[in-house]
């Protein structure tokens, strides 16, 4: 304990890089697992990694990469915060798609300078996730009920829910019926673009909300109370830290950051909500974004891009011959062989270093 | 000997046969307590009881025996061939089968396929189901039990699922048997029946080895005692030779200390007071039930009792965990109605039972073990301030000469002993004013312990109240001012320490006047267990 050397060697940069490592290691390996299914279906892997990443790299197509980042990262966050405390928020589908509606239909009975409009949207939007997911949080902590079941079922009663009051309340009737979307958002409620009709600023907001959820959750003691509950429920609650608060305060944060999800799309390109404006399943691929960037900022922030890359080619892949669904496999297996490789090299790591340690303490002599 | 043993009057290995021979084993683990110069020998055809403290290494010893660890040193021989075991792969080719203390069974499949799990009987690769059937019910007939092998394994109580494990073992083709506080769990009608059981077994030239610190049933039952103490096998007697109180010397040994003599009066003020406390539950017997006491300023009062009776449950409602009635009251405040962490600000704090359970985030860095319970210290503007919680583990380690080559290390690095430490270093550093420890130093060299209790025993000079919860009679004696006796969830007696001795200590501990296979009626057993 005397010794800087010592110190600094077991520092958690390590445990950092071994994770960062293992995860480039298993992208490889998914790589390869994707040509062998290639080859398998008489496509050339080659040719088909090479238009992947002729058409990926080009300038356009990098705008196009964070574009569709843009809403991953936001409900990778969502699910990350959840899965801190061993929650698995499955609903963010619902909260998002619930709070696009409610947000769009909310943006058009005020009328407020821009800047503000654009707020004010984005925190009904986080108010409407939060409420969605708070039946879910309710439903636990009251009866106990397991929420990855409760938020399952609120997916398909959101969907219907939404369809229900979007037809009967809230669709712009004002065309004879021929809209399919809520009421247009006045210009004050506009999203700027950073690249004209390429890339809005939920880019950036989207980047903030990650920054907040590092700080929150890594540097602040609410963030420390949420992890050790996750990491070793019975000493959080031992020593005090209550475990049904911290359940509902998480659920809430993963619903309010779940709102935001599809505020690219309703501040930015269809300026309303609309069941073929708004994009769904986004919902679904932040689990795998999470999962995939271990619920750490920078990997979901990497992971996100990632997977914007990939989803950016596949139109165009389908034109030159190449199955656009491959980009859809090799996000799955990716997100595969990155877990298991991670948690494979991350106990090796962890063996080693508890070997490597009690070998130190053998050879070195500490002041007793 | 019992009659009518095959395989005892077939065998020609001289004058005694055994099933089991260990010799000089030893078994060491980073800075814990596991065994040394282990000698057992065990009859074949009989009951073997091995008996001993919590720690004595009764545990380990067994687990060596059935493989799943190896010996430092020593010789394990079975049915006369030495053997080596790398798992419990090969002790079960040998014959040996091992009932675990927590059941391991599968609750949606029947009582069939669990028996069967792992080794179905199959004829061109299909379960051959009806032939399961026709050996289980084999096996079942000779121990004599009539259990319907079509219930679901969830539809059984746990005497049942006991007998379902034992089936188990038994399918796998072991003649030796190890139980590991096979009644533990069990009600007194359900320990009869299970002795009934293994009693046949026995007479068919089973070998059955069981733990048990109950030292009744043991006398009852067993054809032979070994007692364990400190890792080692102190003496093997035959139950007609000794009674319940040599026995219970045996265990807790002659040479207890004398209690250390105190430089500072104990205070006049209550610190910690518990009135009525009795758990809520549903549906069953609370396990902890009126408990009254009161800890004074200064003072360290002893809750002596085998495991399982209302300890763990005990300190649960006095930190909030659990639901119960009564009162509790921390430095003069009433605390009934205060949420953990409310009672925690009060002034308690607390040594879990178990460090890894309830103590430590095993993957993560020292420092925030230590941090844990103490963030709000530790935080300026919502934000842990790191530098200055990693400072105060960095003067945890210094002060309780934790072994670790940093704080940034995760605890899973650190020994069982070191880890202890961290945790005891973590509850002493707010300066409590009550502290409840709850098995302090469990599974811990030596040199650990007496740290811990020299800082406890300063803490207490300095005014702190302590609530010490052990099973360990040593370590009651060496810290109490004033033992309390805990028994099926209550206090079944206080006592001063120097009125305290063994024999005194095991029988009020072990329950006393309840004597097992000698009662005509179970329910005469269950009333006479709860009038206790």
């Amino acid at each position: 304990m005397k010794s800087g050397s010592l110190r600094n060697a077991f520092s958690g940069a390590r445990s950092s890089l071994v994770a960062l490592g293992s995860s480039i290691g298993g992208i490889f390996i998914a790589l390869i697992i994707c040509a062998g299914l290639l080859l398998i279906t008489g496509k050339d892997p080659l040719r088909a990694y090479s238009k992947i990443l002729e058409t990926g790299l080009d300038g356009q197509k990098l705008l196009e990469m964070l574009k569709r980042a843009t809403p991953l990262m936001l409900s990778a966050t969502a699910v990350a915060v959840g899965f801190k405390l061993n929650l698995f928020n499955i609903g963010v589908e619902g909260q998002y798609l619930f709070a696009a509606l409610i947000a769009a239909e909310m943006g058009t009975h005020v009328s407020l300078p821009a800047p503000v409009h654009v707020a004010f949207i984005l925190l009904v939007a986080m108010v409407a996730g939060a409420a969605w997911a708070s039946i879910a949080a309710l439903l636990k902590v009251v009866r106990g009920v397991n929420e990855v079941i409760s938020t399952i079922m609120l997916n398909f009663i959101a969907l219907s829910f939404i369809q229900w009051l979007f037809e009967n309340f809230f669709r712009d009737d004002s065309d004879g019926g021929l809209n399919v979307k809520t009421t247009v958002l006045a210009r004050s409620a506009r999203m700027p673009d950073l690249v004209a009709g390429r890339l809005n600023a939920m880019f950036l907001v989207a980047l903030l909300v990650v920054a907040v959820y590092w700080v929150v959750i890594f540097k602040s003691r609410f963030g420390f109370q949420l992890r050790a509950s996750g990491l070793n429920p019975n000493a959080a609650r031992t020593s005090g830290i209550p475990a049904k608060r911290m359940a509902v305060t998480a659920l809430l944060i993963s619903g309010s950051i779940a709102g935001l999800v599809a505020m690219p799309y309703v501040l930015g390109e269809a300026f309303a909500y609309g069941p073929n404006a708004t994009p769904t399943q986004l919902g679904f691929a932040g689990i795998a974004v999470a999962l995939l960037g271990r619920n750490h900022p920078v990997g979901i922030i990497g992971a996100a891009l990632l997977f914007g890359f990939l989803d950016s080619t596949s139109a165009e892949l389908q034109l030159s011959g190449v199955p656009s669904s491959i980009v859809k496999v090799i996000q799955a297996i990716i997100v595969l062989t990155v877990v298991i490789v991670n948690e494979a090299s991350m106990r090796m790591f962890n063996k080693r270093t508890a070997e490597r340690t009690a070998a130190k303490l053998k050879t070195a002599s500490f002041p007793i | 000997m019992t009659l009518g043993n095959k395989l005892n009057s077939a065998d020609a290995m001289g004058s005694k046969s055994w099933a089991v021979e260990l010799r000089g084993i030893s078994k060491r683990f980073p800075g814990v307590i596991a065994n040394h110069d282990v000698e057992l020998s065990v009859e074949r055809a009989s009951i073997h009881a091995i008996v001993g403290e919590n720690g004595a290494g009764k545990s380990t010893l067994m687990k060596i025996l059935y493989g799943l660890h190896q010996p430092d040193e020593g010789t394990i021989t079975v049915n006369g061939v030495e053997h080596r075991f790398r798992s419990p792969g090969d002790a079960i080719a040998s014959g040996i089968g091992m009932v675990h203390q927590h059941f391991m069974l599968a609750d949606n499949l029947t009582v069939l396929e669990n028996i069967i799990l792992g080794f179905e009987p199959t004829r061109r690769g299909v379960l051959a189901l009806g032939e399961a059937r026709r050996s289980v019910s084999k096996i079942a007939a000779s121990v004599g039990t009539n259990i319907d092998l079509d219930l679901k394994v969830s539809e059984l109580g746990v005497g049942q699922r006991q007998r379902v494990e034992i089936l188990k073992v038994l399918y796998r083709g072991a003649n030796i048997l190890i139980l590991d506080e096979p009644t533990a769990v069990l009600v007194p009608q359900e320990v009869d029946e299970l002795f009934i059981n293994l009693r046949q077994l026995v007479t068919q030239g089973a070998t059955v080895l069981f733990i048990s610190h109950k030292l009744d049933e043991v006398l009852a039952v067993s054809d032979r005692i070994t007692v364990m103490r400190h890792g080692t096998t102190v003496a093997t007697v035959v139950p007609s030779e000794v009674d319940r109180l040599t026995l219970a010397e045996l265990m807790v040994g002659s040479d207890l200390p004398a209690p250390t003599a105190r430089v500072i009066a104990i205070g006049k003020n209550e610190r910690l007071v518990v009135r009525d406390l009795t758990l809520i539950v549903e549906g069953k017997k609370s396990p902890v039930q009126n408990v009254s006491f009161a800890v004074y300023e200064g003072e360290i009062v002893g809750i002596a009792g085998v495991e399982g009776n209302g300890q763990f449950e005990l300190c649960a409602a006095i930190l909030g965990l659990e639901k119960s009635t009564g009162v509790v009251e921390v430095c003069g405040r009433d605390m009934t109605h205060s949420s953990t962490r409310e009672r925690l600000d009060a002034g308690i704090a607390y040594i879990p039972f178990d460090r890894h359970r309830e103590g430590l985030m095993l993957n993560s860095s020292l420092w925030e073990n230590a941090l844990l319970g103490r963030e709000e210290r530790f935080s300026h503007a919502l934000l842990i301030n790191r530098s200055a919680a990693k400072q105060a583990c960095r003067e945890i380690i210094e002060r309780f000469d934790v072994m670790t080559p940093s704080e940034t290390v995760p605890a899973f690095v650190l020994s069982g002993g070191n880890q202890q430490k961290l945790v005891v270093g973590r509850s002493l550093s707010v300066g409590p004013s009550v502290l409840i420890a709850a098995h302090p130093t469990r599974g811990i060299d030596v040199g650990a312990q007496a740290a811990i209790w020299d800082e406890i025993r300063i803490a207490r000079d300095n005014g702190m109240a302590v609530l010490l919860v052990s099973a360990d009679l040593e370590e009651i004696l060496a810290l109490s001012d004033r033992i309390l006796i805990i028994f099926d969830g209550r206090i079944s007696a206080e006592l001063a320490p120097e009125d305290a001795d063994p024999q005194i200590l095991g029988t009020f501990m072990t329950g006393g006047r309840v004597s097992l296979l000698t009662m005509v009626k179970p329910a005469v057993g269950v009333s006479a267990a709860q009038d206790l």
